[in-house]
């Protein structure tokens, strides 16, 4: 028996968002990335197909805590400290499309890193690599409020993705992206009326609504994850049925929630029944990232290396199935 | 909603004196603001003219396709000027419209066929307006049918209860609401309902209040397109509150602020 594949179609249709900027354009990357562009949900054989397959990006950092889970140091020993080196070791050692910054030491309680290290640091990731680049302060309103528009400048044309932007603070960060050219992160946790409310006051102030991209909030495998697959899902959607102010692709930092995940992080000893430790951290990560792929992630964000050749090969899976004809 | 701008029509005094004077920039202009407040398709009608209506059909056709990237709407009860209009089309349009009355199906269906455009049909045919909801719906029944044997798929077909003037025929309002209703459930996929909206409110004082409370029920009931002025506000926003009530636009605090969905 024949079984028809069910079609669907939809009126709407997510932006393409492109992230770095080549000489030609007035950066300096040797390759830019370009997330969305989708007519149907993602992996649906027989459906549009999508012009952008998922972008593997890999999350850099400029302060890691002391309790950071020990798999993932002894992954990076090498490298940690030096944000250049790290991002470096992403791209030619792993294959990362693109890298994301966190500029967690900008934090007043971390290590209170001043607006011009961090455009300093900021650089100097730039000069490292040369695909594109995310950037994410601290978290600290008052502080990122401060280092933003250091950092955009010093990216100037770079057309970076900068956040993040969220309903209580994304006035100055918007206003730093649209002088220097770059996009921007928002972020409405788990709320899909939040989310649409956030961009229409980002696109208001003059932002256009293709250089937006959406962070639907953080979760991992165990820690809510449904709940934000189901908002992505919803948020995907609602683009996809005409709603322009949620049809903006979506970024998942999936490596920062699952390596909190104590399933990610305690050693053998602590849970002797739960396997190796160190494949264990790795798997939680891919995952979670993976599953964000099915709600429609466009961007994944990990750290761990065997987590990032995890998601180029489901990527790659995912990407190469054809519908029969 | 599938919105049909209604503001290019013969009938208006500034659109008669616009296809007298051949003012391109007018029509143009009425054309741009109508899908700038949300219009996915015009409607395109001569009214009476002095001149050739079919000329000026395409004329306007052209002047308006020019300006706006949406399908256009061929309004005539003139079979061969709804024809010229469609030969001018650049895209797939939409007729508006046939009766369930054989000539009209007659002479229209095949057009709609041949064009691939989507057809309105009015349930009315050779004994005039239907009465109640169950004639309404026995002359739609008549219209799929015979829009299957042309070879229409019924999502091609827009089904019109008739709208008519709430000061002359008050009664007439609940009969189309259950209508359009009923339209929804007579096949699968289920045939677009319409309503040209301005109807209800003919010769009424308070025009945008009736035209947009009506909309809001008639949508309440299943209602997926109709023909109005999409540069009246405040039917605009009561529209797409609508929309937010029946779940079909995520609500947010600003969902008025963003552009028609």
């Amino acid at each position: 028996m024949t079984v028809d594949l069910v079609k669907e179609s939809w009126p709407g249709k997510i932006f393409t968002v492109t992230l770095g900027a080549t000489a030609e354009e007035g950066g300096t990357r040797s390759s830019v990335v370009k997330a969305g562009g989708h007519a149907a949900l993602p992996f649906m054989p027989g459906d549009a197909p999508s012009p952008h397959r998922p972008v593997l990006a890999m999350q850099v950092l400029d302060y890691v805590p002391e309790d950071w889970p020990q798999q993932l140091r002894a992954s990076l020993s090498d490298v940690v400290g030096s944000p250049a080196d790290w991002a470096r070791k992403c791209v030619e050692a792993h294959g990362a499309e693109m890298i994301c910054l966190r500029l967690s030491s900008t934090h007043p309680d971390i290590k209170d890193t001043s607006p011009d290290a961090a455009a300093a640091t900021v650089r100097s990731v730039l000069e490292a690599v040369s695909v594109p680049l995310a950037v994410f302060g601290c978290g600290n309103a008052d502080k990122d409020n401060e280092v933003w528009p250091r950092v955009t400048e010093a990216a100037k044309g770079e057309r970076c993705l900068m956040g993040i932007a969220t309903p209580e603070n994304y006035k100055t960060l918007v206003v730093a992206c649209l002088a220097d050219g770059h996009a921007v992160l928002a972020e409405a946790p788990i709320d899909v009326n939040i989310q649409k409310q956030l961009n229409i006051l980002i696109t208001e102030m003059g932002m256009p609504a293709d250089r937006i991209v959406l962070h639907p909030g953080n979760a991992s495998l165990g820690y809510g994850l449904e709940y934000e697959y189901s908002i992505m899902e919803r948020i995907r959607q609602a683009g996809l049925q005409g709603d322009k102010m949620l049809a903006q692709p979506v970024l998942t930092i999936a490596g920062e929630e699952a390596w909190k995940a104590k399933e990610a992080r305690l050693p053998e000893s602590g849970a002797p029944t739960w396997g190796a430790a160190e494949s264990r951290g790795p798997a939680w990560e891919t995952v979670t990232a993976a599953a964000f792929l099915q709600s429609g992630a466009d961007i994944v964000v990990v750290m761990h290396p065997q987590s990032a050749a995890a998601m180029q090969r489901t990527i790659a899976g995912l990407t190469t199935v054809e519908a029969k004809a | 909603m599938f919105i049909i701008g209604e503001r290019i029509n013969g009938m208006f005094r500034s659109v008669a004196r616009a296809i007298r004077e051949r003012d391109a920039t007018a029509i143009a202009d009425l054309a741009r603001r109508q899908v700038e407040a949300g219009a996915s398709a015009l409607d395109i009608n001569t009214g009476p003219t002095s001149d050739d209506p079919a000329d000026v059909m395409v004329w306007l056709v052209n002047v308006a396709q020019e300006a706006v990237d949406v399908p256009m709407s061929i309004d005539s009860p003139k079979p061969a000027v709804v024809s010229a209009g469609l030969r001018a089309c650049k895209r797939p349009a939409v007729i508006n419209s046939t009766t369930g009355a054989a000539e009209k199906m007659d002479a229209l269906m095949p057009l709609a066929a041949e064009h691939g455009a989507r057809l309105i049909g009015l349930t009315i045919d050779e004994r005039g307006i239907p009465r109640n909801a169950e004639s309404r719906a026995e002359i739609a029944l008549t219209l799929v049918a015979r829009a299957m044997e042309a070879g229409i798929s019924p999502d091609m077909l827009f089904l019109d209860p008739i709208v008519l003037p709430v000061n002359a025929a008050q009664a007439q309002g609940p009969e189309a609401l259950d209508a359009i209703a009923a339209f929804r459930t007579l096949c699968e996929p289920a045939p677009q309902v319409i309503v040209g909206l301005s109807n209800v409110s003919q010769g009424v004082a308070n025009r945008s209040l009736v035209n947009r409370t009506f909309l809001t029920m008639a949508m309440g009931r299943g209602l997926t397109a109709a023909i109005l002025d999409p540069n009246d506000k405040e039917l605009m926003d009561a529209l797409r509150t609508a929309n937010v009530l029946l779940n079909k636009e995520i609500y947010c605090d600003s969902y008025l602020q963003t552009g028609a969905v």
